[in-house]
């Protein structure tokens, strides 16, 4: 849900980061805040336990710029991967505007990859939302391992629908803001269509 | 989603920068914000400066729905209120219209029985408002219309590469 404010200007869009534990949804947002200038971004906000792991979300406001005249802000939450943490996550993707699918690359990963997807899927549907219908994009995570699945084998398994699709190495940032762009322009087009 | 957006003009915005100086005053409190239920800052009254209220705002908008989860567990519709005392500052926390969230922050120049009171008529003011600006986002969809001063209408690809230079 974007809340577009005629009277200060701006734009605010919602972007989540789905994908099983320890994909690397934390870490793409630790990059991003690294790389971004201080006056463009906010907080990086963890709520996690000890251990680093994510309890309820990761968020980070970033103020990316001007659109003719309104500043664009995206609001960046992580979900908690752990299967045991299916309501933060619902909770979550309400009002959400773009969904970024990060998958783990490693074989030994593919099957918590698919459920959840499918654990994206159904969370969007009880919300009457429809993965096709809304922006979304997929990143295939540590490709720097080397144990990874080929792209073509996880497109056929993960994105059956062909959707927009990155490469991706969070620790170091490749593929990262590729992907952040990548959703922000179908959000922002989304937005075209409408207003 | 479109169709769930949120959108706000210029009269809407002073509508509610209006109710919100007003409650500010009268409840004698030191911040007083108003948030969506996803997290996203509308408005606020006071000295935000110390403040990081986009993080405040986020927060709010998780602990809300979280304990929104909880009562639905438990059977309730849902908790409309939160209240957290500190040891100097407290804050009032409250859901308007299943839509927004009112949040006052005080400390021991006002007191919790004078934000309660103060808060239910800013909210029943705030409810109003919101209703207007949710069936007018119904009209306009209805006429199918395309606000002339859309930052959209024009919007182009180089516009979007531009954010991310
Ligand atoms: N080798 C490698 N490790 C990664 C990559 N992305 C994340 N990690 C590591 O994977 C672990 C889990 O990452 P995290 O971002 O916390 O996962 P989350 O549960 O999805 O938030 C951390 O130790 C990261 O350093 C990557 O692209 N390559
Ligand atoms: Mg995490």
């Amino acid at each position: 849900m974007s809340f577009i404010n005629y009277s200060s200007r701006e734009i605010n869009c919602k972007i989540v980061y789905y994908g099983p534990g320890l994909c690397g949804k934390t870490t793409n947002l630790q990059f991003i805040y690294r790389k971004t200038n201080p006056e463009q971004k906010g907080k990086l906000i963890s709520l996690a336990t000890e251990t680093e792991r994510t309890l309820f979300f990761d968020f980070l406001p970033l103020a990316l710029g001007d659109i003719r005249g309104f500043k664009v802000r995206f609001h960046l939450y992580t979900v908690p991967g752990q299967v045991f943490y299916a309501a933060s996550r619902k909770l979550i993707l309400k009002g959400v505007d773009g969904v970024i699918f990060v998958a783990d690359s490693q074989i030994e990963r593919m099957e918590a990859n698919i459920e959840s997807l499918e654990d994206l899927r159904i969370n969007l549907a009880e919300q009457g939302y429809a993965v096709e219908k809304l922006p979304y994009a997929v990143q295939y995570n540590k490709r720097d391992l080397p144990n990874v699945a080929p792209v073509e084998e996880m497109n056929k398994l993960l994105n059956v629908n062909g959707v927009q699709w990155f490469e991706g190495v969070a620790t170091t940032g490749i593929g990262v803001f590729e992907t952040l762009k990548g959703v922000a322009k179908q959000v922002l087009l989304e937005l075209k269509k409408h207003y | 989603m479109a169709g769930s957006d949120l959108v706000m003009h210029d009269n809407e915005f002073q509508k509610i920068d209006e109710e919100l100086q007003r409650l500010h005053q009268q409840a004698n409190a030191s911040v007083v914000f108003l948030v969506d239920k996803n997290g996203q800052l509308i408005a606020s009254a006071g000295d935000t400066h110390n403040i990081d209220t986009t993080s405040l705002a986020s927060l709010t908008a998780g602990n809300i729905a979280a304990t929104g989860g909880i009562a639905r567990l438990l059977g309730e519709k849902e908790f409309t209120i939160l209240f957290h005392e500190g040891e100097k500052d407290n804050i009032h926390i409250s859901l308007i219209g299943q839509r927004v969230i009112l949040v006052v922050i005080f400390d021991q120049r006002s007191s919790l029985g004078l934000v309660r009171l103060r808060v239910k008529k800013t909210a029943e003011a705030l409810a109003k408002i919101f209703d207007e600006i949710a069936s007018k986002a119904e009209k306009e969809k209805v006429e199918g219309g395309k606000t002339a001063e859309s930052p959209f209408a024009e919007i182009s690809d180089e516009d979007i590469d531009n954010l991310f230079k």
